[in-house]
């Protein structure tokens, strides 16, 4: 089989296994029965599409496994086994085999190693004790009517059409059609064919359930044939059954192997007249033509479709005439007119339908791309930015007005390319947080604490690199909120707290930077612990004097744990350092807010983006600066009077707030600073020179640097500074500008704290005095 | 500057069993560096500097769109700054950190040619008598009557102890 094929294999496999764990996860949630067993379906067709692809590559031990775990789905489905936490357990587990399994037939080895097979042992025995119960041969029938019935009726709730289908069961006669047979439209979808199905066979199933009155092909899709794909399915079928003893889940077991690819409507013997009108609009064809369709096979008089087609109109009219909202599905108001369906019934099937079609949609409009052909559009996008940066400043020499307009224009292209490049790596956070899910289920399960995860602004979008590189310190986090935030139950208890604890993940964007909360509910920190711990080892003199966040960011010091106990969650003081260290590496910060006794946050800011930014250039004696732009809050000139009131002093007053600044060029130690030939140039006619500050602010922080000239906004391409200065801090990357020199990008969130640090400092000890 | 790739060219002709060495000027001291890590040779010009680390790091150039860092010998050496002068040259060596090769320029006050220098020729570093470590010295090899001191390349620009630049 070709590697493009396995590739596709892999990718699918794993979608499918997380989508799955999701709906698990969901399961053990709720208990609400309709949304159980729509996760039992999801998780059935996961194992079951996994099932057809490797069966195609011929992937026996795979096969063979969801075989299995495929049959204890049906026993679900049939309401045999209930399922309970315990189970859950154990599908994950298998869901995890099933990855593993995966991984293996991917790679060259053969066979499962002797500890693979061990484990799929012990899973097969696990599942095959759900199975064996039946097998003993309990009356089946006897034990799952009644929830036979039941799932017959959420199975219904599905969407409108069967909705109402139930409820036509108990209308009065004289609004039932005449026909007393069983109707079924059938629409394949085009990938029926090359999914290995025959339409023909399920027709000659289906006569198998009762007599075919008529079988009416419908072809009207079928284009012409320029745009005709022989491989492609373009049939559909309006069927009379004559069957007195069926039931509407029997005809739908024939088609399971198409339901989630085709168009199936099922309509039971004197339906409701509204059942036909939803049939009529759901179906893709013509409404007229439909209309005589089903008459001519039987399904509707004349008169019945007439009827029909009236209602249709006048509605349609009545709404176009109060000019009410399109977007409801028609039928759902006819109902409702005729006090047929209550309308909260209908919209949760309207809504329902809805988040199926948008499903549709989304999954249409995306495509599949290799990272790193991404990759290599974005490290293009940025030569092409720092080369129209250098066309531009020749252009800008010629001072030829055609030509600078033009370049001008050029600019602005370049510009949207680059924020449509830097889009495409763009995701969004949600399914990171999913995954923590499972992670909270089984830490809360081995620590014996009840604790529910809650996730907001999951649609917040990030570099995808950043994605992959966050995982593992919020999993360090959730983790360490988990184990040493929540107390036990009992401890809540006493404390007055809800016995359950509740770990949030969020995430939203601040000021150029994504902002990763993690909050739990729990005991806080203690400050005067982790003092005393840092005390005793050494990492704090007993009589510094710290703030309360210099305090918390104790706990990111190696070897720095101040649980009691340690167990195999955490608490050996390995994690939190690494957490700090992975987080700076992505130009990132990390804070903590605490209160004992309440919990605590812990929040994680990253740059939104590690390609390109937009950056505010600036000149401190010959050598030239980039400040990301985001964080650039203003700037003011720093004029005598400001200089003269404040004296030495390193801070001003900035509109009644007290802003610490510090002047680069110290800072930087910048050679050559008082040689600097532009700086002479600059000069006022008294000899002055004039001293701008710049204004950032970061995570709330402002802070000022002095520059000696504003030179405007640059389009920065982040050019890391590599390995020899990996222990640089206040310098977060360099750029090259358009004459082809390098600038360094300046650290924002370093060197603020830096600044408000050292400010604070001062303060302090000028109090102390 | 062309001048001196040619150099490194014709220098492909040599016994089997002798090496290649690179030799530059550097403190009126004659060096010798194995050809093998040697990537180019450029004019020294266009270097920004890199705030807040020491000395002996003059600073990073744009190498065709890539950011180089740029060591200056002298300075790691003997403390003393190198002084710029027309022939200052910056040889542009790979040195391999972990699984990753990474460029380092290296400043250095002239350039002279590519020797073959047989391994037999080498003799030991002397433990004293230089003012450099004798970590950073491979060697020393006796050339025509002349003492050339051979670098240990991944000694000198050992990545790891580069980037303990302690940030003020």
């Amino acid at each position: 089989m070709s590697d493009e094929g396995l590739h596709i294999f892999a990718d699918e496999a794993e979608d499918l296994l997380a989508s799955a764990e999701q709906a698990l996860l969901r399961m053990d949630n709720l208990e609400d029965e309709v949304d159980t067993l729509e996760c039992v379906n999801e998780i059935f067709r996961t194992f079951h599409t996994i099932k057809g692809a490797a069966g195609l590559f011929g992937f026996n031990e795979i096969v063979d496994f969801t075989h299995i775990v495929e049959s204890v789905f049906v026993k679900i489905r049939e309401g045999i086994i209930t399922v309970d936490e315990n189970m859950v357990s154990l599908f994950l587990a298998n869901l995890d085999h099933l990855e593993y399994l995966v991984k293996i037939a991917l790679s060259d080895e053969d066979h499962m190693s002797v500890e693979v097979k061990k484990r799929d042992d012990y899973l097969v025995g696990k599942l095959n004790a759900y199975l064996a119960p039946t097998a003993i041969g309990v009356d089946k029938g006897a034990v799952t009517e009644p929830k036979k019935e039941e799932l017959r009726a959420e199975t219904e709730q599905e969407g409108a059409s069967k909705i109402l289908a139930r409820l036509d069961d108990r209308l009065d006669e004289s609004d039932g059609v005449v026909s007393g047979n069983w109707h079924i439209s059938l629409r394949f979808g085009p990938a029926a064919l090359r999914n290995g199905m025959d339409p023909a066979s399920f027709i000659k199933y289906l006569a198998n359930i009762g007599e075919l009155k008529s079988v009416n092909l419908i072809d009207d899709s079928i284009p012409g044939w320029a745009e005709f794909d022989p491989e492609s399915c373009y049939l559909g079928f309006e069927i009379v059954l004559v069957s007195s003893n069926t039931n509407k889940e029997e005809i739908e077991e024939v088609f399971e192997f198409v339901l989630d690819d085709c168009h199936i409507s099922i309509l039971p013997p004197h339906s409701h007249i509204n059942s036909y009108i939803q049939l009529i609009e759901d179906l893709p064809e013509d409404e007229l033509r439909i209309g005589d369709i089903l008459v001519a096979c039987g399904a509707l008089t004349e008169r019945e479709k007439d009827h029909i087609l009236n209602i249709q109109d006048d509605f349609n009219d009545g709404i176009t005439a109060g000019g009410r909202e399109w977007d409801a599905p028609l039928l759902g108001k006819i109902a409702v007119g005729e006090n047929v369906v209550e309308q909260e019934v209908v919209d949760a099937a309207i809504k329902k339908q809805k988040d199926v079609q948008q499903q549709n949609t989304s999954s249409q409009q995306t495509i599949r791309v290799n990272a790193l052909k991404l990759e290599d559009l974005v490290n293009l996008v940025g030569e092409l930015v720092i080369g129209s940066a250098n066309a531009d400043l020749n252009a800008r020499q010629l001072s030829d007005a055609n030509l600078n307009e033009a370049m001008e224009n050029l600019l602005r292209l370049v510009e949207e390319v680059r924020d449509t490049a830097l889009g495409l790596r763009m995701v969004q956070i949600g399914e990171t947080f999913n995954r923590f899910k499972r992670v909270v289920r089984e830490v809360s399960r081995d620590t014996g604490k009840d604790i529910e995860l809650r996730i907001s602004g999951a649609e917040t979008e990030l570099d995808k690199t950043l994605i992959e590189k966050i995982g593992d310190p919020i999993m360090h986090l959730v983790r360490n909120a988990i184990d040493h935030g929540i107390e036990s139950p009992a401890i809540r208890k006493e404390t007055g707290k809800a016995a359950k604890g509740v770990v949030s993940l969020s995430a939203f964007h601040e000021s150029g930077s994504v902002v990763i909360r993690i909050t739990d509910d729990g005991g806080g920190l203690s400050k005067e612990k982790i003092l005393n711990k840092a005390i005793e080892k050494g990492l704090v003199n007993e009589n510094q004097q710290l703030s309360d966040q210099e305090i918390f960011q104790l706990i990111f010091e190696a070897g720095f744990s101040t649980a009691e106990s340690v167990s195999n969650i955490s608490g050996r003081g390995v994690g939190m350092d690494v957490v700090r260290r992975n987080i700076e590496s992505l130009r990132g910060q990390v804070e903590i807010e605490s209160e004992e006794g309440k919990g605590s946050t812990i929040a994680i800011r990253l740059p939104l983006t590690l390609a390109i930014i937009d950056g505010f250039q600036v000149r401190v004696g010959d050598a030239q600066y980039i400040v990301p732009l985001d964080m650039v809050d203003e700037c003011i000139e720093l004029n005598e009077s400001l200089r003269e009131k404040d004296g030495n002093a390193n801070y001003l007053n900035l509109r009644g707030e007290i802003l610490p600044f510090v002047h680069l060029k110290d800072m930087f130690r910048v050679k050559g600073y008082e040689g600097s030939e532009r700086n002479a140039e600059m000069k006022d006619i008294e000899g002055r020179h004039r001293d701008n500050i710049v204004v950032v602010q970061f995570g709330g922080k402002k802070a000022g640097f002095v520059v000696d000239e504003l030179l405007g906004e640059h389009q920065t391409v982040i050019k890391p500074l590599g390995k020899v200065f990996r222990n640089l801090k206040g310098i977060s990357g360099t750029t090259i500008l358009g004459s082809g020199e390098v600038a360094m990008i300046i650290d924002i969130p370093e060197m603020v704290s830096r600044v408000v640090n050292s400010e604070q400092k001062t303060f302090m000890s000028s109090k102390t005095i | 500057m062309h001048q001196t790739e040619m150099k490194v060219e014709m220098g492909d002709v040599g016994s089997e069993d002798s090496e290649q060495y690179l030799t530059f000027m550097l403190g009126g001291k004659v060096y010798g560096l194995g050809i093998l890590n040697i990537k180019e040779i450029i004019e020294y010009g266009d270097i920004t500097e890199v705030p807040m680390t020491p000395e002996f790091i003059s600073g990073v150039i744009n190498l065709r769109g890539s950011v180089v860092p740029v060591i200056d010998l002298s300075q790691r050496f003997s403390g003393k700054a190198t002084e710029l002068a027309k022939r200052t040259s910056i040889i542009i060596l790979e040195v391999k950190s972990a699984d990753l090769k990474i460029e380092i320029g290296v400043m250095v006050d002239m350039v002279n040619e590519v020797l073959d220098i047989h391994p037999g020729e080498i003799e030991p570093a002397p433990s004293l008598g230089d003012q450099i470590q004798t970590n950073f010295i491979n060697g020393m090899a006796k050339v025509d009557g002349k003492l050339l001191i051979l670098l240990d390349i991944e000694h000198v620009l050992s990545v790891d102890e580069l980037s303990m630049v302690g940030s003020i």
